[in-house]
């Protein structure tokens, strides 16, 4: 899936999967934001992982960008799950007092799909309950 | 102890890419000393904090990146300077949670607990000026 950003969305099932492998400052961060949204509305995905286990320095601003995404994802009708956070951006987070509450986090890929219970299976319009 | 400068690079911040620099240079520098992933997020991301403030706040400024080794010990210190509008509640902005820009306001606090010694002079219509200094652990 091709948007505007340098950060590629794949589909999965009924989840899409974008992997975050640049640094996300303003630009690419907010290409990011609309590249993902337009992919939700364009697949009907209910899900979203952020696989942000490329990240070695995530700021304040990068989490905001991060805990926003989430946030707007969440809007449109998808879940996110933010995964595979390293262990030294999860301490460097906490310490600075951002503790990015009411975002869903997963170790990596794998649980983060287990815990959106994703159908791997082709995307349809209203998923079975 | 002697405090000893084993170099000194002073970088532009005027736009968002200088921010990106800066952070990148103090990232390499600190694991070129070897210091360990938990020290170089920590001071990689309280210089991204303070780089962003001075672009953001201070409308732009420079940094000094510098090596130092005291007594053998590696260490990075950055001091980051504008000519900005400067801090008027100093006080309240390093208790954190204060923000004239309507986001957390956690970048300064944050910052502050991220590194072993911090500093920051700033008054209104003198800019400010930060430094950070994070050594190497020793075992
Ligand atoms: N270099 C600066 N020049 C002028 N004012 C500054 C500077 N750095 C910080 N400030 C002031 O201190 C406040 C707190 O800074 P801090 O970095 O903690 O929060 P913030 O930048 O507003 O938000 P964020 O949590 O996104 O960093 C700022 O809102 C701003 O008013
Ligand atoms: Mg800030």
């Amino acid at each position: 899936m091709k948007g505007q950003g340098s950060i590629p969305i794949l589909r999965v099932g009924s989840t899409l999967l974008a992997t975050v492998h640049v640094e996300l400052y303003d630009t690419v961060a907010e290409a990011f934001q609309q590249d993902v949204l337009l992919a939700i509305e364009r697949t009907g995905a209910v899900g979203l992982i952020v696989d942000i286990s490329g990240l070695e320095t995530v700021d304040s601003y990068v989490a905001r960008v991060l805990a926003d995404t989430g946030r707007m994802a969440r809007l449109m009708g998808a879940d996110t799950v933010l995964c595979g956070m390293r262990p030294e951006v999860a301490a460097t987070l906490i310490r600075m007092g951002y503790a990015m509450e009411g975002v869903k986090t997963a170790l990596n890929v794998d649980d983060g799909l287990a815990r959106l219970g994703a159908s791997t299976g082709p995307l349809g319009k209203g998923r079975p309950a | 102890m002697s405090r000893e400068v084993l170099s000194s690079v002073v970088m532009p911040i005027a736009g968002e890419d200088d921010v990106v620099l800066v952070r990148r240079r103090v990232r390499d520098l600190a694991q070129a000393q070897g210091f360990d992933a938990f020290a170089t997020a920590a001071v990689t991301t309280a210089a991204s904090e303070l780089a962003r403030n001075a672009l953001v706040h201070g409308k732009g400024g420079r940094a000094t990146v510098r090596e130092l080794n005291e007594d053998g010990r590696a260490g990075l210190s950055i001091q980051f300077q504008d000519q900005g509008p400067g801090i008027a509640d100093l006080e309240r902005a390093l208790a954190g949670g204060y923000s004239t820009a309507r986001s957390l306001g956690l970048g300064l606090s944050g910052a502050r607990r991220l590194v072993d010694e911090f500093d920051i002079d700033s008054a209104p219509g003198r800019g400010t000026m930060a430094s950070i200094t994070k050594w190497k652990r020793l075992y």
